[in-house]
């Protein structure tokens, strides 16, 4: 055992506490007036930790620690990349929001940064303690943040059902986690590679996939374990949700991701089945659902769940044709980094047109438009490119997805490739009304007058970051595909 | 050895926990299901150890992070109960129903 630690690799984690306990002594010291601070330390914090990863990524050398417990390699890199731009728009939106709710900022940050620095880990793990460590960090702070508005029964109650569910997936996981540790002996990822390949035929090897594919598919809300996902998503704030729906999830992708390809790959017999099963009905659930939603957070919460159904595909298509996983995985990849940054956007613009319409039903936003066009094509940007629409980033996520089922080939994988393609034609539906409600509808209701409405210019950052990413991701994809790229390396080997 | 009694033990416990999350309608109650389900984890991990006896004591070491997640959990649990029961006089989870779809 060698216990040597680098701290280059380590420096993101480590700048991320350091502005914790910063945010948590601040808040301490100063008193409610200047309580912005702990919000401008945070952003500060956020932003710095990107240093340590651009040098690390400009380096592109493989770091391993712990005895290869804990590895920061160019995958790993991007992930963190991810995470911290994502958390960092998250902060930029949650700024004025949470300010004026009048409730604790300080804890806030702090809860927030603890649950980004669990999905910084977590992009690092390559043992089963490590990983399950990761993700209770990631997401033990979001059932406390879901209920942040201690007064609004709504919130209570996601924050609830949230946790119940939450902790329950976890339990299973656990025992799926103990089950694969009595089978094999190891807990590393290069141990199981190697000794799950012979057992293929064993039954209890079926009840430990079974608690990793339930305790996973909960935490990246896939059909039929998506029960909590519109309630929560509606009850918690809106920057929490959008840090629920991207952070949160991408990170519970990346676990499963890593656990499947990585520790399991001997067994994709099992698994595979399994998977094609969640991504068909969390495309068709998902996109069902959302057809006949009314409040447009509600709308995002289902269209997320049917997002996750399109990121399982080329990972369940690979696994049951036996195709190359490293496709597989770099396409997953892409859409992932291309989701996170239009649904971010897409939950901006949400935030931006409810103080502007005073109101979070699609029915309320009619006629946005003739008041705020500048919104109201941020509007068309973000929900154009969920639904996949060129010249905008969505189309080159899709693309990337059907190319890696094609390549993949095999009749389970076509069929599969159909329902995808059926699920993003129900989808365009849905994404066009809120847009058709926003530019062609004649107005309702009152809009708030420009003074009270105007975005705060963090949120006007935040819109012009997401905005900006998603319109050049869509013109150059290739900045994608090298994102893609890096991820074959941990599929390879 | 005794290695499937243990894993008995632990499956039954495990069932039971799932059981009382499904069926109890007290939020207390409901999290010390949830407890039940993770010490059942334990015994399971104890027990694969007292078997596999690695070098590093994995199972031993698992269990502790476990048992300490756990802690938290509860503490984050707990806090979740207060906050509805000041807002809603009642820790019912069948109250709990603003939102449907």
């Amino acid at each position: 055992m060698t216990f040597v630690i680098d701290y280059l690799a380590l420096a993101p984690e480590l700048v991320i506490v350091a502005t914790m306990l910063a945010v948590f002594t601040l808040d301490l010291l100063l008193t409610r007036p200047n309580k912005f601070w702990t919000a401008t330390v945070a952003v500060a914090g956020t932003a710095l930790a990107a240093v340590p990863l651009v040098i690390l990524a400009a380096e592109g050398s493989t770091r391993s620690m712990f005895d290869g417990s804990y590895v920061v390699d160019e995958f790993a890199v991007i992930l963190k990349g991810v995470f911290i731009v994502s958390a960092y728009i998250v902060l930029l939106m949650s700024h004025h929001y949470i300010e004026s709710d009048r409730y604790y900022q300080g804890e806030y940050y702090f809860l927030l940064l603890a649950s980004v620095l669990g999905s910084l880990v977590m992009a690092s793990a390559r043992d089963l303690i490590i990983l399950f460590i990761g993700l209770e960090l990631t997401t033990g702070p979001l059932y406390l943040l879901a209920g942040w508005r201690k007064g609004d029964a709504k919130s209570n109650e996601a924050s609830m059902k949230y946790f119940i569910l939450g902790v329950l997936s976890t339990a299973i996981l656990l025992y799926g986690m103990s089950m694969l540790y009595g089978l094999t002996g190891e807990i590393t990822f290069a141990g199981l590679a190697q000794t799950t390949a012979d057992l293929a035929d064993e039954p209890a090897v079926v009840v430990a996939l079974f608690g990793l594919i339930v305790g996973f598919g909960f935490k990246i809300s896939a059909v039929p374990f998506h029960f909590w996902a519109p309630d929560t998503y509606e009850g918690a704030p809106t920057p929490v949700t959008a840090y629920l729906s991207v952070n949160s999830k991408a990170a519970g992708f990346v676990a499963f991701l890593l656990v499947m390809y990585q520790a399991l790959p001997g067994l994709s017999d099992i698994w595979a089945p399994a998977l094609w099963i969640l991504a068909a009905a969390s495309m068709t659930v998902g996109n069902l659902a959302a057809l006949r939603q009314t409040n447009i957070v509600r709308l995002l919460a289902y269209s997320s769940i049917a997002q996750a159904g399109f990121m399982l595909v080329p990972f369940a298509a690979a696994a049951v044709a036996d195709a190359d996983l490293a496709e597989a995985f770099s396409a997953t990849l892409i859409y992932l980094v291309i989701y996170a940054v239009m649904n971010l956007g897409a939950f901006a613009v949400v935030i931006a047109g409810a103080r502007k319409t005073r109101s979070g039903e699609i029915a309320g936003w009619a006629g946005l438009a003739q008041v705020d066009t500048r919104l109201a094509v941020l509007v068309a940007v973000f929900f154009f490119s969920l639904a996949g629409i060129p010249p905008l980033a969505g189309w080159f996520a899709k693309f990337a997805m059907f190319r890696s089922v094609i390549i993949a080939g095999g009749a389970a994988t076509v069929v599969l490739a159909a329902i995808a393609a059926i699920n993003s034609v129900i989808a365009l539906y849905y994404y066009a009304r809120v847009v058709k409600s926003v530019w062609l509808d004649d107005p309702v209701g009152e809009f708030a007058p420009e003074a009270e409405a105007a975005p705060a210019g963090s949120l006007r950052l935040a819109l012009l970051v997401a905005v900006a990413i998603t319109v050049v991701i869509g013109f150059f994809p290739a900045i994608a595909t090298f994102v893609g790229d890096a991820s074959r390396v941990i599929a390879s080997g | 050895m005794l290695l499937n009694q243990f894993l008995i033990l632990a499956a039954a416990m495990f069932s039971l926990g799932i059981y009382g999350l499904l069926v109890r309608r007290n939020i207390v109650l409901i999290l010390l299901s949830v407890e039940l389900m993770l010490a059942a984890v334990n015994i399971n991990l104890i027990a694969f150890e007292s078997v596999l006896r690695s070098p590093e004591a994995i199972g031993q070491v698992f269990s502790i992070f476990v048992i300490t997640v756990a802690a938290a959990e509860v503490g984050i649990g707990l806090a979740i109960v207060l906050m509805i029961f000041r807002n809603r006089k009642s820790a019912n989870v069948d109250e709990l129903d603003l939102m449907r779809w």
